[in-house]
């Protein structure tokens, strides 16, 4: 299998994978906790509000905040119970943000809009509208609604549809784990968006370093002639959606453009999944697998843990600290958000939580920069990043606007290279919050 | 469980481990094959002056960085890097005081007045050389070779072609030159070195070493144009210019397309220099002045953003 089959992009890092202590570790069914705190927002898009009030009764997968606008998703109760409070809580990528606390009563009683259908009897606008009430977002961690993705406006032909098996994070499991576990219901789900799109053709993306995952879904596909695992080089961000699609299928989404631009939707192998539970058990996404990892815990897992579940709760069942930690991570090392505190609980987008000592995240002092150029080498958007970087940290945002700022797709593979240490990815993060605020206000004068 | 408060930093929150530091630490121990051919050829004085310049670099990099309050960066190994490469640029017979004038020059006026490491334009090593040239003409053009004054390779080929040192011994450094020019073998085992751990890329070199070749063999005034054109390029200072010096970082292109205009750049200059200029040589000069090129350069090859349409 080496050689020339093996599909890549230009650019990208190399770091060591850590993947190792949950590579090999079947999913586990996370014990619900007493408590859950189910954030209103946990999609891109408008927030919801609450449909159901303090002290009222629910059941599982009971519809509890409702989205107004088309971009946004429902959100579903992850266990029965009584509704506590409605209150704003720690949030891991918001802050903070409302969020529904329910006491477990520990019954698991189903909420009686829970039935199963079969992808034969469902036309593509009721797939869609499946998908829409059972709340899925893209749980790669972007957490896009997934009904509006697969809702391309007229015009736009969509020929491939890709599913992202990339999971190109380090010590990130989750993905792999459900490839090697739930083939069928990724390739059911993945069926379902091809309906959807009326799409021939599909690939799915792995990279090299799952031979078992791809072996998996291999023997998965082997019935149908639409679908083709694409066996990927294994690089980071490889995952990231442009660089898939140009990895598979040799097409380049233009600059501030959209894979539909190119006839390409990408979904994530863990929303397919999602999509297949919707479809055939009728189960809203009210749980999702979380790879518990790093240095700091005692015991690492995979671990499908219902939405709203405390981080505190889930430290405690994979036998709490090792050593001392030091940095709590939502998601992956590379693009992962640190927090600053475990009271934030698991919603849709957490695909990890990493727990680094003191060791593992060791501060690094700034230096000049020596104009390497390994960033402007590694960049998968041919960006320059330290010429990003010094405008930025000049308030020149104008110029970063000229360079492009704002295709950066923010892997933070130039940050990693550094061998001065700056903060490049910061900077740049900044000087596109500053240039879109910035472009904002001439739209707004024009 | 108790709410600890824990970092919170921006993403990524992993890092390759690599430094300035580890880095000028590859470039020194990618110097080390050339530091032993030219004690091995020149004696235990070639190791002196290499001593001497780096004494000279570090203790006038601390001693600029003191005096001006700023932080003391001694120990990211550049300046130990830029010793080495200076003493390289030097005939064995020089007296000592010129490695550690040399030193001071390069470290303070080349690289700290103009803001230190990554802030210089021109290659500190060359830039102090070409001092010690302006300034010292006759010792630093006084080769020795085996205790005897004799010419370089170089000198040699514009002149009469009877005492021309063999292919094998201008390849393995048994030849006139400066202390660190004239092993082709150990600077190409360092290059290699610096390929394979990623410290440089190999289009500057490459595209260096090539334009010489080719163009050697419009230049060539004898009968064997391949031979000329080896001879060109296993001497005067080519390897060690085209990969230790026109590479460097801070005076060097960053962009992919730069760093070929840079290698191409410095091989054309190096050749008409060498054979339309008054001095044999042409690799300092030539790197030098694609050294002021650079900014413009960089301006000129951003490359095309993933997606952008032109």
């Amino acid at each position: 299998m080496v050689g020339f089959d093996i599909l890549s992009f230009i650019g990208g890092i190399h770091p060591p994978y850590c993947k190792e202590s949950t590579e090999k570790r079947p999913i586990e069914r996370l014990e619900p906790p007493g408590i859950v705190v189910i954030p209103l927002q946990q999609h891109i898009g408008a927030p919801c509000e609450a449909v159901v009030e303090v002290g009222e009764k629910i059941k599982k997968g009971q519809k509890i905040g409702e989205s107004k606008g088309f971009v946004g998703a429902p959100i579903h109760s992850s266990v029965s119970g009584v509704v506590k409070s409605i209150s704003k809580m720690p949030h891991p990528t918001l802050g903070e943000c409302m969020a529904i606390t329910i006491e477990n009563d520990g019954l698991e009683e189903l909420d009686n809009s829970i039935q199963g259908e079969s992808l034969d009897s469902l036309s593509s606008k009721e797939l869609i509208e499946v998908i829409r009430e059972a709340g899925i977002v893209g749980m790669g961690g972007a957490t896009f609604p997934t009904h509006v993705k697969l809702s391309p406006p007229p015009g736009k032909e969509i020929d491939t549809v890709i599913l992202n098996g990339a999971e190109c994070e380090p010590y990130l499991t989750t993905d792999h784990r459900l490839m090697v576990e739930y083939p069928d219901d990724i390739i059911y789900g993945l069926r379902a968006i091809m309906k959807i799109l009326n799409v021939k053709r599909a690939y799915i993306g792995i990279e090299d370093n799952k031979p078992d995952a791809i072996e998996k879904m291999k023997g998965a596909v082997s019935s149908y002639r639409d679908i083709e695992i694409k066996v990927l080089r294994t690089k980071y961000p490889q995952g990231a959606e442009k660089q898939l699609i140009e990895a598979i299928t040799k097409r380049q989404v233009p600059s501030a453009g959209l894979p539909m631009d190119v006839g390409v939707i990408v979904n994530n192998i863990a929303t397919a999944a999602a999509i297949s539970r919707a479809i055939r058990e009728g189960m809203p996404l009210i749980e999702r697998v979380v790879t518990v990892t790093g240095g700091g815990i005692n015991e690492p897992k995979n671990l499908l843990v219902p939405i709203g579940t405390p981080f505190s709760y889930i430290v405690d069942m994979c036998g709490g600290f090792k050593e001392d930690v030091a940095k709590v991570i939502n998601g992956g090392p590379m693009m992962g958000l640190a927090q600053y505190t475990l009271d934030v609980p698991v919603i849709k987008g957490t695909s990890g939580i990493l727990l680094f000592t003191s060791k593992e995240v060791k501060s690094h002092e700034e230096g000049p920069c020596i104009r390497c150029a390994r960033c402007v080498d590694v960049c998968p958007m041919n960006l320059m990043p330290l010429m990003l970087n010094a405008y930025s940290k000049n308030r020149s945002y104008e110029d970063c606007g000229k360079l492009h700022v704002l295709d950066c797709i923010e892997c933070g593979s130039c940050s990693y290279i550094c061998p001065a240490k700056k903060p490049l990815m910061q900077n740049i993060r900044i000087a596109k919050r500053e240039v879109i605020n910035m472009r904002k206000k001439q739209a707004k004068a024009n | 469980m108790n709410s600890n408060t824990y970092m919170e930093v921006s993403s990524p929150h992993i890092h390759q481990g690599s430094s300035t530091k580890t880095i000028m630490r590859d470039v020194v121990i990618a110097l080390t094959p050339t530091l032993i051919a030219s004690i091995i050829f020149f004696g235990i004085r070639a190791f002196i002056i290499v001593l001497l310049s780096v004494i000279s670099c570090v203790l006038g990099e601390l001693l600029w960085q003191k005096i001006f309050k700023q932080r003391v960066t001694i120990d990211d190994l550049s300046a130990v890097v830029t010793g080495i490469l200076l003493a390289f640029t030097l005939p064995p017979s020089v007296p000592y005081y010129i490695p550690v004038i040399g030193g001071l020059f390069a470290i303070i006026v080349v690289k700290q007045i103009f803001g230190g490491i990554g802030k210089n334009f021109l290659n500190p090593a060359l830039a102090s050389r070409a001092f010690l040239i302006a300034t010292w003409p006759a010792i630093m053009a006084k080769w020795t070779l085996d205790g005897v004054s004799t010419a370089t390779p170089l000198e040699l080929l514009n002149g009469s072609s009877a005492d021309i040192p063999s292919l094998w011994n201008v390849f393995i450094g048994h030849t006139a030159g400066s202390l660190g020019e004239t092993s082709a073998l150990a600077l190409i085992i360092g290059g290699i070195y610096l390929l394979y751990k990623d410290v440089i890329t190999w289009e500057i070199p490459l595209s260096y070493i090539v334009s010489v070749f080719l163009l050697s063999l419009v230049f060539n005034k004898t009968s064997t144009p391949l031979i000329f054109a080896l001879y060109e390029i296993f001497t005067g200072g080519l390897l060690l210019g085209a990969i230790y010096m026109a590479t460097d970082y801070t005076t060097s292109p960053v962009t992919k397309k730069g760093k070929f205009i840079m290698g191409i750049g410095c091989g054309v200059l190096t050749c008409l220099l060498r054979n339309i200029g008054q001095t044999p040589e042409g690799v300092c000069y030539s790197i030098l002045v694609m050294n002021l090129f650079v900014p413009m350069i960089e301006r000129h090859t951003v490359p095309r953003t993933y997606g952008e349409v032109r």
